[in-house]
């Protein structure tokens, strides 16, 4: 091993095109040895992991974002560039680079590669899905590729056990040559030319292509890019994927929320009554339970996202989505970070970063807040329990299910009139820019991938759980609780506390839109996290001397339902959430864009609760 | 290759007006005019990315339901999405 010199550790960095397997390769060379952090400054993903190779060496790996050339055109590219051209200050250049390359789709991919062999830095090629070029008859000849690249070529198959045997094979016997100095240059369009028609005339050289291409995928295609069959299957997906969401999570719902019944009760009986019986039992046990039960549902909608977007359909929705998108003033590739922010705007707005112009970003980022993010699953689906009926319409469909679905339109349909506001007022005179994009071939997701993205996700929600969630019921809990009642008093203890003051402070400016100062006090720690308002609820209510544990059906007998349906109306628009309101002004870089966003939800959600709460009570509710 | 001197001919049409089930080889890339709002050596230099490269075999192979808009292209062992006021810059035989 030449290469383990006084520096240490060795350092690579995976690149590759989109769509090439790169992660997976990443995944299958680091384990569960990785981490994921941000670049300083940017919120670009910075994944890193280590390598033990069979012979005992140590490899430091980073996997940089896919790209189709070092030019970078969006924010994710230009991390890759600077860090392969060792401009990022916070990173050490790495020593050496793997290209990965789907061995099915090879054009972009050796384009790609004879780019980055300017930078001067030892290189060698992975080429990776070698099961599926096999099974459609691709031949290539690997040695006079290498040849032909002057790197060493190995090839893989990510996602089977066994599959990256060559790759580890490869790192043991790299030998580490300097870096010869850098010849690249920002290549124009004749260089790009060149450089694809020498990689075109290898591909010619080593590869052996069938005469048939992917038949499964023209197949599939027929159907999912047919003008209306398409739009049909897309929709129908849309519609299995919320059906799923509140029929699938129901009996773990119920699992999870006896088990915090039996949590409490046990905690109640053992713990003498108190401050701190009162403190465990509504405080945490009640709080984050009410919080936690919605795990279900949100790894739920992520699984979906997960294996659509591996099984390669997500660019498919995308190029069904781009006319009527556009229609609104989107762009096409929006379509990804919308459906992602239906289980959180926070992956969404950062997922923004695909698109390249600003503008269009900058249109996405600004209605992301109002697709109905999971954090309000449990605020729907509470208040949906206690006002609406359980009855069907027509004999097929539930009513709930109906609000439900409506509640979703509504955010959809003003997410598409806000973008189209937004064009109008912000950049009306600009082109739109070009909708570009590669579509993948149709291929099975792995399995393991996708546990371990869903893992990643639960690990987010219960870490918010246990901290910002945690920390904002117990700090209403407090606000509930203290100053305790004087002695004699005749009124439920809470209306001595805290929370009643500031909940009757705000309550005027809430009244004309039917809220109480119950739900004024809930609102307040609901800006951390919009289900913390349900956990505040369940608190003020339970405080305030009611025996009735159901939060549901307390609020059925306080309130109206013109203020429950406003309540509704309230959250589809408000931006009750302060991480969201964070990763904009981070991702914008600007407060500005994160105020028009905060100023015109709150406006919205004020004046659609305002005329929700007079018209629900002119017709009597 | 044959790519000194591009012969214009009769039947050279851009591919933003082709119709799926259209098959043919990429004669040239001439960006210039575009509606595109890019510059043309920058829209060009995006095709080129994606594989749009003189003698390139091409084939339609869906369009978008509104306006027949975008179109999905299969550029050899690829297949690309894009808007026909980009495709215009592709010109094919």
């Amino acid at each position: 091993m030449n290469a383990m010199t006084d520096a240490g550790i060795i350092r690579c960095a995976l690149v590759g095109t989109p769509n090439c397997g790169k992660t997976a390769l990443f995944n299958a060379l680091t384990g569960s040895r990785q981490k994921v952090a941000n670049y300083p400054g940017v919120t670009v993903e910075r994944k890193a992991g280590v390598v033990h190779t069979p012979a005992g060496l140590c490899y430091s790996v980073i996997d940089l974002p896919g790209t189709y050339s070092l030019r970078a055109r969006s924010p994710d590219e230009e991390i890759t560039r600077d860090v392969v051209l060792d401009r990022l200050a916070s990173e050490t250049a790495p020593d050496f680079l793997i290209c990965v390359a789907d061995a099915t789709n090879l054009r972009l991919a050796l384009r790609l590669v004879l780019e980055l062999k300017r930078v001067g830095r030892p290189m060698m090629l992975v080429l990776n899905m070698m099961d599926i070029a096999k099974r459609r008859g691709i031949e290539i000849d690997v040695q006079k590729l290498s040849a032909a690249l002057e790197m060493p070529v190995v090839t893989a198959i990510s996602v089977r056990k066994g599959g990256i045997d060559a790759v580890m094979a490869e790192l043991d016997r790299f030998v580490l040559s300097a870096a010869t100095d850098c010849a690249w240059t920002v290549p124009s369009a004749a260089n790009l030319r060149a450089d694809q028609r020498d990689a075109d005339a290898i591909i010619r050289a080593v590869v052996k292509m069938p005469l048939r291409p992917d038949t499964l995928t023209s197949r599939l295609d027929a159907v999912l890019l047919h003008p209306v069959a398409g739009l049909i299957c897309l929709f129908a997906i849309l519609f299995v994927m919320f059906q799923a969401v509140f029929t699938w999570a129901q009996p773990l719902m119920n699992l999870i929320e006896q088990g915090f019944a039996v949590l409490g009760t046990t905690a109640h009986d053992l713990l003498p009554a108190g401050i701190v019986q009162s403190f465990i039992t509504d405080g945490v046990i009640g709080g984050v339970g009410s919080v936690l039960v919605f795990l279900p549902q949100i790894l739920i909608l992520f699984l979906f996202i997960l294996l659509l977007e591996d099984l390669g359909y997500m660019a498919r929705a995308a190029f069904l989505m781009d006319k009527i998108m556009g229609g609104a003033g989107l762009h096409g590739r929006a379509f990804i970070p919308l459906l992602s922010s239906f289980a959180c705007a926070i992956p969404g707005i950062m997922a923004t970063r695909v698109i390249d112009n600003r503008k269009d970003r900058l249109t996405t980022i600004l209605v992301a807040p109002l697709m109905t993010c999971s954090a309000r699953i449990p605020v729907y689906t509470l208040i949906i329990a206690a006002f609406i009926p359980d009855t069907t319409v027509g004999g097929v469909l539930s009513l709930q299910g109906l609000v439900m679905f409506g509640l979703y339109a509504a955010g959809i349909l003003s997410a598409l009139g806000v973008s189209a506001v937004a064009k109008f007022l912000f950049w009306s005179q600009e082109m739109s820019p070009p909708f570009m994009l590669e579509m993948p071939d149709y291929k099975l997701p792995d399995p393991k991938s996708v546990l371990f993205g869903l893992f990643t996700r639960a690990k987010a929600f219960l870490y918010r759980a246990g901290t910002t969630i945690f920390a904002m019921t117990v700090l209403i809990w407090f606000l509930a609780s203290f100053p305790s009642a004087p002695a004699g008093a005749t009124a439920p203890a809470i209306e001595y506390s805290f929370a009643a003051m500031i909940g009757h402070a705000i309550a005027p400016v809430l009244a004309p839109i039917g809220f109480n100062w119950q739900i004024a006090i809930a609102l307040i720690p609901g800006m951390a996290a919009r289900e913390v308002a349900v956990a505040a609820l369940g608190t003020v209510y339970s405080i305030s001397g009611g025996a009735e544990n159901q939060i549901g059906h307390m609020l059925a007998a306080q309130w109206s339902l013109a203020t429950a349906l406003a309540f509704l109306v309230w959250y589809i628009f408000a931006p009750q959430c302060a991480s969201t309101l964070a990763v904009i002004k981070r991702e914008t870089q600007s407060w500005k864009w994160m105020w028009i966003t905060f100023g015109y939800m709150l406006g919205l959600a004020y004046l659609g609760a305002f005329a929700t709460f007079h018209i629900a009570r002119a017709l009597g509710g | 290759m044959l790519r000194e001197s591009p012969p214009v001919t009769s039947q050279r049409t851009p591919l933003g007006r082709a119709h799926p089930g259209f098959r043919g080889r990429i004669d040239a890339i001439d960006a210039t005019g575009n509606a595109s709002g890019l510059s043309s050596e920058e829209l060009e230099r995006r095709l080129i990315e994606l594989g749009f490269v003189e003698g390139a075999s091409v084939e339609i192979l869906h369009e978008g339901a509104i306006g027949r808009d975008p179109i999905a292209v299969r550029v050899d062992s690829a297949t690309v999405a894009l808007r026909r006021r980009e495709a215009m810059a592709v010109l094919v035989v």
